[in-house]
């Protein structure tokens, strides 16, 4: 009786495929649907604000239209800037970036799997978990003209004259680039020595009996297997070229004005109009030709990813 | 062999070097904030202070008041923020695993179209502060930007789709379970490693976050502790550059300098209490995300 039992049951299971309750589904997907309608789907169509001369009396539908006189005043004025500054960062921080996260891992995973590569790797990622203000504080803590580390010890170190760096631009290129150095490198390495943990060890110690040195193992056999995993990730910076990390751009050059020619990019811009200057249509207009530049980028890069390797492909 | 020990020597010295110079600056602000503003006043923040003091804590303890708030804001605000935010993500992320959910696909595209396109912070910002008025409110906090994100929608779908058997739904639908029973009862017990990466990962978000109180928080009351770090930083620029009148008249013998710098050692102290015991998470939530974002 029960063995006849468990027969027809399992029969049964053989029989049936697991069919989904579309509506039971729906209701729990509900929520997530809701919040991204809201917060994603929504601003969406506020996009026509770059249109408007937007006032807060008369509000985002009184306010009245303009076509296209906020990228006119944008492009006169500031785009060539802000462009020019987002697209040279993000360059610079994805070629300086990969170069020397590929550096530390290779270094990392030369020296095995011991207790101090985990130190290591806990060090280097620990500046990543502080936020952006706290960054901005450290960077204060070495620059700031009468305090700061720099002024105070090391410019006296070498006899050299005081700078006041927080109001002079052509230094902050290499300061920008340094910090998000400091603070990124960690992470990216751990991604890249998870690559090299899957090369497969085979191929070294072939190539040890072959007597090649570690350099020419690094040069000839790592570096060409890390060749997708490069590819991949850098394609995914470049698909967000258009897009700067608010937080560097705006809590580390500490909102000095006098620095704006290096420091300013498309996403301070942006708060700056909308939240400084209310200069709400012209702001609108510069995030608007971020998002549609940006989407045609991302798909752009995706196309290539696909091209490259299609299992990396976002869609 | 020996070219393998040369090698092995090289990594172990250069790391060195580099893992110090990483955490110098770190080094740095905890000194200054127990370095005597007299000496920080001659000699500037330094490695090797000539006078140690407490100052700067006890004049934090003499503002716990306004300190204390700050953090609890910041800790309410990162215990909903995540829990709400990782329950919501794994919700929608579920039915999307489902082979047999019919607006699988349509759902999916939902999702990753918000990676593609954005409408912008300016109609964001007008969106939320207008219409949902949440400007000043404990919700501007947790609710834009970062609750819920495609990114982590696909990290736990594609857990489901790797780590559920389709059989373990089917035999719970065998026994007459519902679907949200399956969910509940079933499947979001056994993601329980993906819902604690993303959980550790989102937390550390809504710590730091200080964006979304730059945006809608101007009444120092809702200040979580990265804006009123900011606060602070500003604040003390402005009594530098002359105008005492801001914070009152009791400034005198505010040691600013110091303070600044005990702030941020405030401001980090719980990760670096935390990140001892989840580093190996995180470590490992890097290498997931990058591998499956």
């Amino acid at each position: 009786m029960i063995n006849k039992n468990e027969r027809t049951k399992k029969e049964r299971i053989k029989k049936r495929k697991e069919l989904a309750n579309t509506s039971s589904l729906l209701v729990i997907a509900l929520p997530g649907i809701i919040y991204l309608l809201i917060n994603n789907y929504l601003p969406m169509f506020g996009v026509f604000l770059a249109f408007k001369d937007y006032n807060y009396i008369d509000g985002v539908f009184k306010s009245p239209w303009n076509g296209l006189k906020n990228f006119e005043y944008l492009f006169k004025q500031d785009a060539f800037m802000i462009i020019r500054n987002t697209l040279l960062y993000n360059l610079t921080f994805i070629v300086l970036g990969t170069i020397v996260a590929i550096s530390l891992a290779i270094l990392m995973h030369e020296l095995g799997s011991s207790k101090r590569v985990k130190f290591f790797q806990s060090s280097l990622l620990l500046p990543n978990l502080f936020s952006w203000v706290v960054v901005g504080f450290i960077g204060f803590a070495f620059l700031n003209s009468d305090t700061g580390f720099i002024n105070n010890t090391v410019i006296e170190l070498f006899g050299l004259e005081k700078v006041a760096w927080y109001s002079e631009a052509k230094y902050w290129p290499v300061i920008l680039t340094l910090v998000y150095l400091w603070k990124m490198m960690g992470f990216h390495s751990i991604i890249y020595m998870a690559s090299i943990a899957g090369i497969d060890q085979g191929i070294y110690e072939a190539a040890q009996i072959d007597g090649a040195s570690k350099w020419v193992q690094i040069k000839s056999i790592t570096l060409p297997m890390l060749k997708p995993t490069i590819v991949i990730l850098s394609l995914m910076a470049v698909g967000r070229i258009f897009y700067s990390d608010f937080g560097l751009f705006y809590q580390v050059p500490m909102n000095s004005g006098a620095i704006f020619e290096t420091t300013q990019t498309i996403d301070t811009y942006v708060y700056r109009g909308l939240m400084e200057l209310n200069d709400v249509g012209m702001s609108a207009a510069a995030g608007l030709y971020q998002s549609l530049v940006g989407f045609i980028v991302v798909i752009t890069a995706n196309a290539i990813v696909r091209k490259v390797n299609n299992e990396n492909a976002l869609f | 062999m020996t070219d393998e020990k040369k090698m092995k020597i090289i990594s172990s010295i250069s790391l060195t070097i580099i893992s110090t110079i990483t955490l110098l600056p770190i080094l740095l602000i905890i000194i200054a904030s127990f370095t005597s503003e007299k000496a920080l006043i001659a000699n500037g923040y330094s490695f090797l202070p000539k006078e140690l003091s407490l100052d700067a804590y006890y004049y934090m303890l003499k503002q716990g008041r306004i300190i204390g708030r700050a953090y609890g804001i910041t800790i309410i605000v990162t215990l909903f923020g995540t829990l709400g935010s990782v329950l919501i993500t794994a919700m929608l992320a579920y039915p999307m695993s489902r082979k047999s959910f019919k607006y699988r696909n349509i759902l999916a595209f939902f999702v990753f179209f918000t990676m593609l396109f954005n409408g912008g912070i300016v109609s964001s910002y007008i969106m939320w502060s207008n219409f949902f008025h949440i400007k000043n409110t404990i919700w501007a906090l947790i609710f834009p930007n970062y609750f819920v994100t495609a990114f982590n929608v696909f990290l736990v779908r594609n857990y489901y789709l790797n780590n559920i058997p389709d059989s373990i739904i089917e035999s719970a639908q065998i026994d007459g379970a519902s679907e949200m029973k399956i969910f509940w009862k079933i499947v979001f017990p056994l993601s329980v490693p993906t819902v604690a990466t993303i959980s550790l990962f989102t937390a550390l978000i809504y710590w730091n976050d200080w964006v979304n109180g730059l945006y809608y928080i101007t009444n120092p009351d809702y200040y979580g502790i990265q804006n009123l770090l900011i606060k602070i930083m500003n604040n003390i620029q402005f009594l530098k550059s002359g105008s005492s009148s801001f914070l009152g008249t009791g400034n005198v013998d505010l040691p600013g300098t110091s303070v600044r710098m005990a702030m941020a050692v405030i401001g980090i102290l719980p990760i670096m209490i935390i990140y001892p015991f989840v580093q190996k998470h995180f470590i490992k939530g890097v290498v997931v995300g990058a591998v499956k974002g």
